[in-house]
């Protein structure tokens, strides 16, 4: 927790010790570059960093790693995602130092959703490492200046590393542990998947804590709003490892049609509220696809309450 | 379930037999010399899979790791973990992939527990697959061969050998 890897935005706003915001960002099906850029107007006016994910959900858009380049070069603080499921270890090392290269340091490593999860069931899965592997390998090329084979780089890449995490789902005693193992192989910082079920996230932290983990790396809790029951039960059931507790789903079914929006984005300012309070806990990650404006009027909400606790 | 695939919910009798397994084989390492390991690994590739198939539904990836994972095989799991269970695991700890499945690392965290011997090893992080031990005798690679193709750089940083001591 020393070393500054990189200098970057937001890992100095991470060990400045503030309340860090990312967002999730999604590249968009489209070879114009102002589509990306547009992908992240609105959520960019808010985020210390903006992750832009790799083939989310097993969906094909534009390249992580072009999509970050282009955000990069408008002034955006980045984080490169990158999934195993795409490619070989020849290929993610190649990837590792052209993103070096590019001036993109923070890097998410993620085993990624698998190949059925999304348009292109068909495809190869590949999966020659898992992300604590990838982890690892990264940190062995940044450090040691060398590919997994013992060749030598010529010159070493800079990474700020960071890994997923997931409190919500089975095996609840194992997670915890999970993420030691990832500190070991050199993540220094962890983005969760959504949080609903804020008891959940309360005992893993407890854990967490208990194995002083939280002083190794930074730990940023993923919200996002729900825009009715539907989208809950969708999340739920169809996208892999999201827990919805039925009490949220309840709620959201109560409200009336014209209240939901409204709802949803309540839902979440409570959650962030409580998530603050946990010890820990070094921010929140935004995920909030195709309702950016909602996750804008989200953090709107959430600093205002920032400014009255000063008050 | 088949009667051999039940013995996966008793670990700890498993990890036994895999350290005597392990005994029998250092044992017999005279034999195995004489006879050259490419024939060795030649000679036991079947046995090994029909034996570790109808326990473990071994898929010969050739550098087993049943000890680190709970004696649960990590090469049931659709995306070949090996070092802990993905994201996506389903509410009531099913996979991802296949919805009828119990998540392979679910079962590979219980059973860790049960165990006495290598229950801790779940802990200790694994080197990526090599590919090339696909279909070879793991007893033989593990045994003799070591882990001399395990990454060289991943060698030098953890000084972890993949034996079993």
């Amino acid at each position: 927790m020393i070393t500054n890897r990189t200098n970057g935005r937001f890992e100095n706003a991470l060990r400045s010790g503030k309340f860090v915001v990312t967002a999730e960002i999604s590249p968009p099906d489209s070879a114009d570059p102002h589509d990306v850029l547009k992908a992240a107007q609105v959520l960019g006016r808010y985020a210390d960093a903006l992750n832009v994910t790799d083939g989310s959900g097993a969906n094909c858009h534009i390249s992580s790693v072009a999509a970050c380049t282009i955000l990069s070069n408008a002034g955006y603080e980045v984080i490169f995602q990158m999934s195993c499921r795409d490619r070989n270890r020849i290929a993610m090392q190649a990837e590792l130092l052209g993103a070096s290269a590019l001036g993109l340091h923070n890097v998410l490593c993620l085993t990624g959703d698998d190949v059925t999860a999304g348009d292109h069931p068909q495809a190869k899965r590949v999966f020659d490492f898992d992300s604590t592997q990838l982890l690892q390998t990264a940190r062995i090329m940044r450090d040691d200046g060398m590919f997994l084979s013992g060749r030598k780089l010529s010159a070493k890449p800079r990474f700020f590393l960071g890994g997923a995490d997931n409190p919500f789902v089975e095996p609840f005693e194992f997670r915890p542990l999970r993420l030691a193992k990832k500190i070991q192989a050199g993540a220094e910082f962890f983005q969760s998947q959504y949080c609903f079920d804020v008891e959940r996230l309360k005992s893993h932290m407890q854990k967490v804590r208990d194995l002083g983990l939280h002083e190794k790396a930074f730990i940023l809790i993923g919200v996002g709003p729900l825009r009715s029951e539907k989208t809950a039960e969708f999340m739920r059931t169809k996208v892999p490892g999201v827990y919805v507790p039925d009490a949220i789903v309840e709620r959201m079914r109560k409200t009336p049609v014209q209240g939901k929006r409204a709802e949803g984005i309540k839902i979440c300012v409570e959650i962030i509220r409580q998530v603050r309070e946990i010890q820990g806990v070094a921010g929140i990650h935004m995920m909030a696809y195709k309702q950016e404006e909602a996750g804008a009027e989200i953090l709107d909400e959430v600093d205002l309450n920032i400014k009255e606790m000063m008050r | 379930m088949t009667l051999l695939n039940r013995l996966r919910d008793y670990p700890h009798i498993l990890e036994v037999a895999y350290q005597f397994t392990e005994k029998v084989f250092q044992l017999l390492n005279p034999i195995f010399q004489r006879l050259g390991y490419e024939w060795a690994d030649k000679l036991l590739r079947l046995p090994e899979k029909i034996g570790k198939g109808a326990v473990f539904n071994c898929q010969m990836c050739g550098q087993c790791a049943l000890h680190f994972t709970g004696m649960t095989c990590p090469m049931g799991c659709p995306k070949n973990l090996r070092n802990g269970p993905c994201g996506g695991v389903r509410l009531n700890g099913f996979c991802e992939v296949d919805a009828t499945k119990k998540c392979v690392w679910v079962e590979a965290f219980e059973r860790s527990k049960k165990m006495r011997v290598y229950g801790a090893d779940i802990y200790v992080l694994l080197p990526p697959l090599n590919q090339q031990n696909m279909g070879r005798s793991a007893f033989i690679n593990i045994a003799f061969l070591k882990n001399s193709e395990m990454p060289e750089a991943w060698q030098m940083e953890t000084g972890l050998r993949h034996d079993h001591k």
